[in-house]
């Protein structure tokens, strides 16, 4: 179907499905229960997911296919996230001209970073990549201000000229008038689930994403670029020359992270330089080594991962703990709080830093290679006692 | 008629004189080895054949045409491959996408940006590439990693992907270096078959006496980065110069 074999069709579908019924599954617990804090399906959240998920598959077609670790991805995602306020300020609240525009600007700015940042390899490249994106920040911060408005981020005014926007259309991010943070709640008994107008957009493009990313890996030239992390040395003596097919994975992988920082300024009209920091840069590296690099599915489940880690461990609280452990005599729950409390709230990190370690000792192939391991288990399991039929669909990429 | 025509190439190191003056013509459809002691200057000599080093003087014509200061890739797409002392295989894919690679090089160009075709569509390209690891009597082992794959083996391979591109000049640096007998003695018979086979020149750089007097018609003895002789096999064998050169009293 759609020019893939059965096993990525089979692999595609399991992701539109996911992707559609995303509210369902990330709000398993009813609302009113204690667990009800790990529920990720509110669209904010949900949004994240798929915005993420876009830029770390767009990360993934440069680091997992050619090999060469960028440091400065976080510089096309600002740059997206500001072409598309731009767009806002200038025209309307009609949020296709601002994506568009901002993958086109992060493809140009990458093109020009890849241009320079690709003369080297290894170690150096990813230096260079991180100067650049590192320097991007500081010039939003000063000297370009007048583009990025400096420490207040960019933001709509009452006094844009927003020369296309008409008097009926709504004063929000919209899609043709359809609004983005509208969201629709079902409630279904104790549950209750949002559907989200914003996040079904920001999926239907991840889906496409994804889908466009399946193609290049099994492209001639996904091929080639494979080729690339293998064997420069082979390349060159067989007639082909590295630098176009590096840059090419770049400038895609740049207007992927262009497209996700489009889509978050869409969902939330407002650009700040924060988005292009460092940390920004590292996250989407984490995202894709947790999830499984050069795999197709892996840079989904790890921006999954790292924001739902970031999203809901960040939110337990001392009180949160001191509720789930008040069963303990008193000394004992302050101090099992006590050890606990650094690892939640503002100490998520340190639970992700954790899980990342574990992941990269244990699992080098990410949570990819942690669900290929579960199903060859549970495969052994089922065929070891015939009379259990396994019920595994992991996806086998 | 001389394919590959090298004239008063000299190359220096710093204070070294890798080459100096040397002359050299390959002619068609032959295969000519260059031998030479350790030091000799015979990689430096190959390597100014295929882009990876500039000599100070002197000028390389392949078919015609200068190869100095063009980039590898472009020289290998005017028509020479080039085999390496250490097989350089892409080491993380399977052997038949090893072998896809070159012939995608030799239909598509240095670049081509097809990233919206799909590999297995390329019915053509992949039964050319079946054929070639037929010939290289790998068929059996298509779909495994290449990196698992036996020393001999990686050198067939190797060997493969540059006959796929059909080269009209093939370059092989050591084929046999850190090989057992019989793997070399495998090499040798395959590379008589593809010099039976095929219109296809072959220079061979080789250590190994047994190698060269097998295969080469025609062979260039390299001592001190200048052309000592330039004979046939039975001529090199009994030449004194050679022999107090190189050969020692090993002939």
């Amino acid at each position: 179907m759609l020019g893939l074999d059965r096993k990525d069709t089979r692999l595609l579908i399991f992701v539109v499905l996911l992707a559609l019924c995303a509210p369902f599954l990330l709000n398993p617990f009813p609302t009113e229960s204690a667990m009800a804090q790990f529920n990720a399906g509110y669209p904010d959240l949900m949004q994240r997911f798929a915005i993420y998920g876009i830029f770390a598959i767009g990360f993934n077609i440069l680091f997992g296919l050619t090999g060469y670790l960028s440091f400065g991805h976080a510089a096309f995602l600002g740059v997206g996230s500001y072409s598309t306020v731009w767009m806002f300020k200038l025209l309307s609240y009609n949020i296709v001209p601002g994506i568009i525009l901002s993958v086109i600007v992060a493809g140009l700015f990458a093109l020009l970073i890849g241009f320079i940042s690709l003369r080297r390899s290894g170690i150096y490249f990813s230096i260079l990549t991180l100067a650049f994106a590192q320097m991007s920040f500081a010039l939003a911060y000063s000297v370009l201000t007048p583009i990025t408005n400096g420490e207040t981020g960019l933001q709509v005014y009452t006094d844009d000229p927003q020369y296309l926007q008409s008097v009926g259309s709504p004063n929000v991010p919209n899609l043709f008038g359809i609004v983005m943070r509208d969201t629709y709640t079902l409630d279904v008994g104790a549950w209750s689930f949002d559907f989200n107008n914003g996040y079904y957009f920001c999926a239907i493009l991840m889906l496409i994403a994804f889908y466009l990313s399946i193609r290049i890996y099994r492209s001639p030239f996904g091929l080639m670029l494979r080729a690339v992390k293998s064997n420069q040395q082979r390349m060159n003596y067989t007639g082909l020359s590295t630098r176009p097919y590096t840059l090419a994975a770049f400038v895609i992988s740049g207007m992927y992270a262009g497209l996700a920082g489009g889509l978050l300024a869409s969902m939330d009209p407002l650009a700040g330089a924060e988005r292009m920091q460092w940390t920004a840069s590292g996250e989407v590296v984490l995202m894709t080594i947790l999830g499984g690099v050069g795999t197709l599915i892996g840079p989904i489940l790890g921006a999954g991962f790292i924001k739902y880690f970031e999203n809901i461990f960040s939110k337990i609280n001392d009180a949160t703990l001191h509720s789930w452990f008040g069963f303990l005599p008193e000394g004992l729950e302050n101090a099992v709080v006590w050890i606990l409390e650094h690892f939640v709230g503002a100490g998520w990190h340190l639970t992700l830093g954790l899980l990342f370690m574990l992941v990269v000792i244990f699992l080098p192939g990410g949570l990819v290679e942690g669900g290929q391991k579960l199903a060859a288990f549970v495969t052994r399991r089922g065929s070891d006692k015939k009379d259990k039929t396994s019920g595994s669909t992991e996806p086998a990429e | 008629m001389s394919i590959l025509e090298v004239k008063n190439v000299s190359k220096n190191f710093g204070g070294l004189k890798a080459l100096s003056n040397v002359n050299l013509s390959v002619v068609e459809n032959t295969v000519h080895a260059i031998i030479g002691p350790n030091g000799a200057g015979k990689s430096t000599l190959l390597n100014c054949f295929v882009g990876k080093l500039i000599p100070d003087t002197g000028s390389v014509m392949f078919d015609g045409q200068s190869v100095l200061g063009r980039h590898p890739f472009e020289i290998n797409q005017m028509g020479i491959s080039r085999v390496f002392q250490t097989p350089e295989i892409f080491g993380d894919l399977t052997v038949i996408e090893n072998m896809l690679i070159p012939i995608f090089a030799k239909r598509d160009g240095s670049f081509r940006m097809h990233a919206l075709e799909t590999v297995a569509n390329e019915a053509e390209i992949i039964e050319q590439a079946e054929q070639v690891l037929e010939e290289m009597n790998m068929a059996d082992k298509l779909h495994m990693h290449s990196a698992a794959l036996s020393r001999g083996d990686k050198r067939r391979l190797e060997i493969g992907m540059c006959l796929s591109q059909e080269p009209r000049l093939l370059l092989l640096d050591e084929p046999t270096a850190g090989m057992a007998r019989a793997d070399t003695n495998n090499t040798i018979d395959l590379l008589k078959r593809i010099k039976d086979e095929r219109d296809i020149t072959i220079a061979i750089i080789e250590h190994d006496m047994h190698v060269v007097f097998s295969l080469a018609e025609r062979i260039t003895v390299l001592a001190q980065g200048t052309p000592l002789v330039e004979d046939t096999p039975e001529n090199i064998k009994i030449h004194p110069k050679v022999r107090e050169a190189y050969l020692g009293e090993s002939v």
